[in-house]
């Protein structure tokens, strides 16, 4: 939903940043008002998740420059934590799996550090159990989940569906979700695009990363972001994503080697980032 | 001219200490009265140490670890405790037999059906015969509590049993030795579930040897939690003797053998020793059994635990599972050793061993070795040995959910724990063993 006057939940400006000294992001220029859906789309390599893991500060990557904004406020001065307290949420497209600690616990610690946050009274394990039962519904998840560890021995579609339902708990207001597709049938799709469209509301923002179209059926994003070494190459609406599944990737490469003749300082970079760049 | 290292001189100087402390303990000793076969073990253990000193690092089986903290321990047996520990309230359907070293601890008590002391002749026969299977009977932990021990304390079980059986020492500040001799008999298909616990705060040591023998078809889960404390700092320090500050030692050794159809589940949960060895050795004497291990040791301060883990197969069929598990924190040391040996007559064993060791400070030092021999040709032995740190990726999971950094470790840890305390008996949870573990405050 685009309003033109609703408030910018996040802005990002000439974002750039890297990891073992290798630059991934180029410039990355992006603003997200509440109500809207996001999409961005591209190759692999392209950035979308180093994008992702930078905004929810990943400590194996260093911004070296431009900003962030989240409701006003410098994002990338903050801890992890603080970032999802407040709510910036990061659904992870390889969920981890962490032995011995059970989801229920880690889930109800994760919900009273944003509840203490919200400044909204902690829950105790009972008062938890109830939100979280109900909360199991959004995603149709078996409250047997809730008993092992977190993520362990799930499936691809449970771990997806894990982290729908911490999304449910966190209540975020800027929701970026990594590959949330992948690994997916047509039945865990549905319900996993159920749950994010069930939760998206008028208040708060949703960044899908995406490979592909199929996503982008099952939940109708405002725009479409194309990006390529780093950088956001173009916008668009819905449309955007049927023409790119219709004609491939192919013209970023013509595209990108426009930009770098009419950049001549850029060239360098842009050469650079299209050899190696496996990162995700 | 000749020079002497400087090593060496360090080493005689020890050893010499070490003689010093075993022959002063065993002059503290009372004259056995009563059982002349009990007088005769005992005589035979301390021939077998006179003249001998601690165990040395030169030694393979103690390369890592340094046994000199025993001398800092007094050496006389521990009195009879006047004020017995405060003990958590035993849960329901549980025998608890608090072992001192001086009473006998079944006095008084109405057994239940199924179990029974063992007969007297029937223990000087079986007494030992586990420890020759495993060839620990020469082991200096053994020997030092062969020539302690004034009393066996020994069980038959006939059927399998309702109850879980609780077996506690508790020496407090207390300081001195403390030498306990326990011996377990499962008849065919009985089953028994054993919860061992020891604790310890002052400058005491903990010997047990523990000897169980698996008849075809019994079953024995047996739990042991090892919670030691470092000593409470003494209001007026300059009176009381020196060795008031020292670290409690535990040296247990726990001998089994397995009749085939027999299962063996060992629980074994460490922590808060100034040095604590534990040696579990577990012979399947003809195969066709099932043996399945989990250890759980942590380290902090200056502290040493060590746990040299022994498995033979000596018959086919054979199965084990068996999963170490180490953190080490501040300046602590932490070893293991598993051997698994599958001589050529164990066909068919289906043997795995995994340790898994948390390095969580940079003065903190783990050794971990699997000691695979196998001879037989038609085996499945799989093991497998990691340090790391915890994991960047698990922290960052938790710290996205809103999770502080050092809770979200904390979190991990317990995690890691949490893994083998669930394998303990039930009424463990009464002895709080992740608080203990993990060095916190218990709960009152």
């Amino acid at each position: 939903m685009i309003r033109p006057d609703a408030p910018v939940l996040l802005e990002i400006c000439d974002l750039r940043a890297s990891v073992e000294e290798q630059p991934i992001l180029k410039g990355v220029n992006l603003t997200i008002r509440a109500g809207e859906i996001h999409a961005v789309m591209g190759r692999n390599g392209s950035g979308k998740s180093t994008l992702s893991k930078v905004l929810a500060g990943h400590p194996a990557y260093r911004v070296t420059a431009g900003s962030v904004h989240y409701r006003g406020e410098d994002l990338l001065a903050l801890l992890p934590e603080q970032r999802a307290r407040i709510g910036l949420f990061l659904g992870f497209q390889y969920p981890v799996e962490i032995p011995g600690v059970s989801n229920l616990e880690f889930l109800r610690v994760a919900t009273n550090a944003r509840r203490q946050e919200q400044g909204l009274e902690e829950l105790d394990t009972f008062a938890f159990e109830d939100l979280v039962r109900e909360r199991l519904k959004v995603v149709q998840m078996d409250p047997a989940f809730l008993e092992r560890s977190v993520n362990e021995g799930f499936s691809g579609g449970e771990k997806k569906r894990n982290e729908i339902l911490q999304m449910a708990l966190l209540d975020p207001l800027v929701a970026i979700l990594d590959e949330t597709d992948s690994g997916l049938d047509i039945d865990a799709l549905r319900i996993v695009a159920g749950g994010v469209n069930h939760l998206a509301s008028a208040d708060n923002a949703t960044l899908l990363i995406t490979h592909y179209q199929r996503l982008l059926d099952v939940i109708t994003p405002d725009y479409v972001h194309v990006m390529a070494a780093g950088q956001i190459l173009r916008t668009g609406g819905k449309e955007l994503a049927l023409e790119l599944e219709e004609s491939g990737y192919d013209w970023v490469d013509a595209e990108l080697e426009r930009l770098e003749a009419s950049a001549p300082e850029g060239l360098a970079t842009a050469q650079a980032s299209r050899t190696p760049a496996e990162v995700g | 001219m000749v020079t002497i290292p400087v090593g060496e001189l360090r080493v005689q100087s020890r050893s010499l200490a070490g003689e010093a402390w075993l022959s002063e303990l065993f002059s503290s000793l009372p004259v056995l009265a009563g059982s002349a076969w009990l007088a005769g073990q005992q005589q035979r253990a301390r021939q077998a140490l006179a003249g001998e000193s601690l165990p040395s690092r030169r030694q393979e089986a103690w390369r890592f670890t340094d046994a000199s903290a025993i001398t800092a321990i007094p050496a006389h047996r521990l009195e009879r405790l006047a004020a017995p520990a405060a003990l958590p309230a035993p849960a329901a359907q549980v025998l608890r037999l608090v072992l001192d070293g001086h009473g006998d601890p079944l006095e008084g008590l109405a057994l239940p059906e199924g179990l029974e002391r063992l007969d007297p002749a029937v223990v000087e026969e079986l007494c030992g015969e586990a420890l020759d299977a495993n060839g620990a009977a020469a082991s200096w932990p053994v020997q030092l509590n062969g020539a302690l021990a004034h009393q066996v304390l020994a069980l038959r079980v006939s059927q399998p049993l309702p109850i879980v059986l609780e077996l506690v020492s508790d020496t407090g500040d207390a300081a001195g030795v403390l030498g306990l001799r326990l011996l377990l008999v499962l008849d065919p298909g009985a089953s028994l579930e054993v919860l061992e616990v020891h604790r310890a705060r002052g400058a005491s040591l903990t010997s047990v040897v523990l000897e169980a023998r698996l008849g075809p078809g019994a079953r024995l889960r047996h739990g042991l939690l090892a919670q030691g404390q470092p000593p409470q700092p003494a209001a007026a320090a300059d009176e009381l003797p020196s060795s008031a500050g020292a670290a409690p030692v535990l040296l247990h050794h726990l001998a089994v053998v397995q009749d085939p159809a027999s299962e063996l589940q060992l629980t074994a949960a460490v922590s808060g020793w100034g040095l604590a060895r534990l040696e579990p050795m577990v012979v399947q004497r003809s195969g066709a059994a099932f043996t399945r291990l989990r250890g759980l040791q942590r380290v902090d301060g200056r502290q040493v635990v060590d746990t040299h883990s022994r498995v033979l197969f000596a018959g086919p069929d054979g199965r084990l599972d068996q999963v170490h598990k180490a953190l080490a924190d501040g300046a602590g040391r932490s070893v293991f050793n598993g051997a698994v040996i599958v001589p050529r007559q164990a066909q068919r064993t289906d043997a795995a061993q995994l340790s898994r060791s948390l390095l969580l400070s940079d003065r903190a030092r783990i050794d971990t070795k699997p000691e695979l021999e196998i001879v037989a040709d038609d085996v499945k032995c799989a093991h497998g040995a990691t340090v790391s740190r915890l994991q960047q990726d698990e922290l960052f999971y938790l710290q996205s959910r809103g999770i502080a950094a050092d809770q979200a470790a904390r979190l991990l840890l317990r995690g890691f724990c949490e893994e083998v305390l669930a394998e303990l008996p039930t009424p463990s949870a009464l002895w709080q063993p992740l608080a203990l573990l993990m060095g916190e405050e218990p709960a009152p």
